[in-house]
Order: structure tokens, then sequence, then C-alpha cells
């Protein structure tokens, strides 16, 4: 029941998921609201697994959701339904590639989800900025805005935004090296 | 058989040295398919990936699909794009397995409060990235607001966003390529 019910959630998530692995943030925050298998606290630490390991974004996730929600079947039946609808449209599309980059329908349709896509995105990371750089339920009991804003983590959002432009390091260092500040600095308060 | 072994073998490899999603796989697919393999000339691979970052779901398995598909079949499709997502099963399984164990520690809470300030920012450059490419015009501009705003607000369906994004693209699209009088194509 569960199995079927994974399937079915990630199956919808790559049907409808345009613009890569990224473009899954979206759909798996809906999961969580709807589900409850997960909280979007566990969805950030998620992400942050998924972008440091190698593999798709994507795929990475799915495998993470399933096994946290079912163990290892769970992870399969995730991966495999998220892979699903990609096989499947992808084989059709291959069938009559030539037709399908011309078609004007086609040419629109695009030109309107390519945007959405990001907008999907980009609301996908608010909340992760949300989580990571402000302090709603402190603001909302103490009322001070300087109590909004999580002072050392805005610090280093920005100089990490700094060392991406100057260097262009790989992500995995980017991550590796916010991990050893977050420890450091004992970012979670623990 | 061995030459599906070889598809299944190689995407395995693909997806088990790629750090970082579908954007940092194209370098990896240009060594190991067009130029060690020849299963594709840089022309198709561009056109896969085109074609993968705007049709549904992870681009990475729409490019091992194509790849797969157009060497052996269906069956070459499937065993290609079962290759490139094995890695993630094996090793996102077993950090599973050890963070739900270690979860609880002061040390991997703090790494992860650390980790999630840098997450934010990577995900700022993917979307100015994107946003780049998406949001072109007017048109696209309040489509791109309007999706923000009813998913970071109002937490309205992402299905929903995508069906009618696509229906008003298809009637947008006709209208500003008749004012411009089908001035570019691009």
């Amino acid at each position: 029941m569960i199995f079927l019910q994974l399937f079915y959630e990630f199956f919808k998530a790559g049907l409808f998921a345009i613009g890569g692995g990224l473009a899954t943030l979206p759909f798996l925050y809906d999961i969580s609201n709807s589900t409850g298998w997960f909280t979007h606290g566990q969805l950030a630490d998620m992400i942050a697994i998924s972008e440091s390991t190698p593999g798709a974004i994507g795929i990475n996730m799915a495998t993470y959701v399933g096994y946290t929600t079912a163990g290892l079947p769970g992870a399969v039946v995730a991966t495999l339904g998220l892979v699903a609808p990609s096989i499947i449209i992808i084989i059709i599309i291959a069938r009559f590639l030539g037709a399908f980059s011309e078609n004007k329908l086609v040419k629109g349709a695009f030109y309107g989800l390519r945007p959405a896509s990001v907008g999907l995105i980009a609301a996908a990371g608010f909340s992760v900025f949300k989580l990571a750089l402000l302090q709603v339920d402190l603001f909302k009991v103490t009322g001070a805005v300087a109590d909004l804003f999580n002072w050392k983590a805005i610090v280093l959002a920005v100089l990490i935004y700094i060392a991406m432009k100057k260097f262009n390091p790989h992500p995995v260092l980017a991550i590796a090296a916010s991990a050893v500040v977050g420890v450091v600095f004992r970012f979670g308060g623990v | 058989m061995n030459e599906y072994l070889d598809l299944f073998l190689t995407f395995a490899r693909i997806g088990g040295l790629t750090f970082g999603g579908g954007y940092a796989m194209l370098p990896m697919l240009q060594r190991e398919v067009v130029e060690k393999r020849g299963w594709a000339t840089e022309g198709e691979l561009m056109d896969y990936y085109a074609i993968g970052q705007c049709t549904p779901g992870i681009i990475a398995v729409n490019t091992a699909t194509f790849i797969g598909h157009k060497n052996k079949g269906i069956l070459g499709g499937i065993i290609a794009t079962l290759g490139v997502v094995f890695p993630s099963l094996v090793i996102i399984t077993i950090i599973a397995a050890f963070i739900s164990n270690f979860a609880e520690l002061a040390v991997v809470q703090n790494a992860f409060a650390g980790i999630r300030v840098c997450v934010c920012v990577l995900i700022l450059n993917a979307v100015i990235k994107l946003w780049k490419k998406a949001v072109i015009d007017a048109p696209t501009m309040v489509i791109f607001v309007l999706v923000f705003l009813g998913s970071a607000v109002f937490s309205l369906s992402p299905i929903l966003f995508v069906l009618v994004a696509g229906i008003a693209g298809i009637a947008l699209d006709v209208t500003v390529q008749s004012r411009k009088k089908g001035g570019d194509n691009k």
C-alpha cells in the first residue's frame, strides 16, 4: 500500500517536473505537506545530501525519501516511479524527434513552461531560505526586527556567494566548507 | 547481451562520478558517450540535452534514455537509465541508513545547519542561471512572478502551474510571434 502510494507520488513528480533535478523540489514539498512522510527540515537535509553525493539530484532525493519512508524497497520503488515517465515520454519523443522540436505548439508551450519552472524552483529555494537564514519563530515571540534574521547564517551565505562568484569551486567543496563552519560556530545551536 | 552490459556499466560510471546533478553530467557524457564510444555525436548530445531540459523528468535520465534507445532500442533505453540511477540507489541508501542513526548527534545537526545555508546559495545561483534563459520578456516575467507567489505564499500544487503555464505559453507565444511578425525564431 505504502509502496503503491510512493510509486504514484514519485511518478507524478517525474511526469510534471520540468527542467531537471531541482524541479522535483516543489513536488517534494507538496508530498511533505500532503502525506507527512517527512518534515521540511528533513527535506532540507536531503537536499544537502543529494547535492553533495554523486548522481542526479532528483534521483538521490527520490531514493532518500523512499528509504526514509519505507526502507530499501521504498527507495527502489520511489526511484523507479520518478524514472518511469521519463523512459516512456523520451522513447515516444525519440521516435519522431525532428517534428517535435519544430512544432509550433510545443515551442509555445515551452515558452510558458520555462518561466513557470523557474518560479517553482525559486519558491522552493525561498522555503530553504526561510529555514536557514530567518528566525521566524523567534521574531514572532520577541517582535524585534533584528531577531528575524539569523545573522551568523547570513554572513556565511554572503561569503559563500562571493566565493562561488570569484573562484567557482565545485559545489561539494562549498558544502564541505559550510559543514565545517556549521560545526565550529555551532550553527545548529547545539 | 554484452552491449547491454556495456550500456549499463558506462551509465553507472557516469552516474557515480557526477556531483551536482544534470548540468554537471554534460562533460562526463561528452567524454564517455561521444569521444570514447561514439554512441552519439556532439550535436546529437546537445539535442538530447535541450529536449531533456524541457520535457518532464530528470535531465540525466532523459539523456540516458535517448542514448540507450538510439543504440539498442527500447530495452537499451531502459538499461541505460537503470545504469545512471544505480549508483544513487546504493550510495544514498547507505547514507540514509547511516544518517538516520546519527541525525541526533550535535555535530551532525550543526554541520547540516551550515550546509543548509550553502544549499540556499546553490539554489539561488541555479535559479539565476535558469532565470536568464527562461524569463526573456514581459509575459514570461508575469508567469514567473505569478508562479513564484502562488507557490511560495499560497502553496498551490505545482501540477496546476505546469498545466496552466503550458496552455498560457501556447496562447501567449502566438500573440508575441504575430506582434513580432516572425522576427526571431530563437
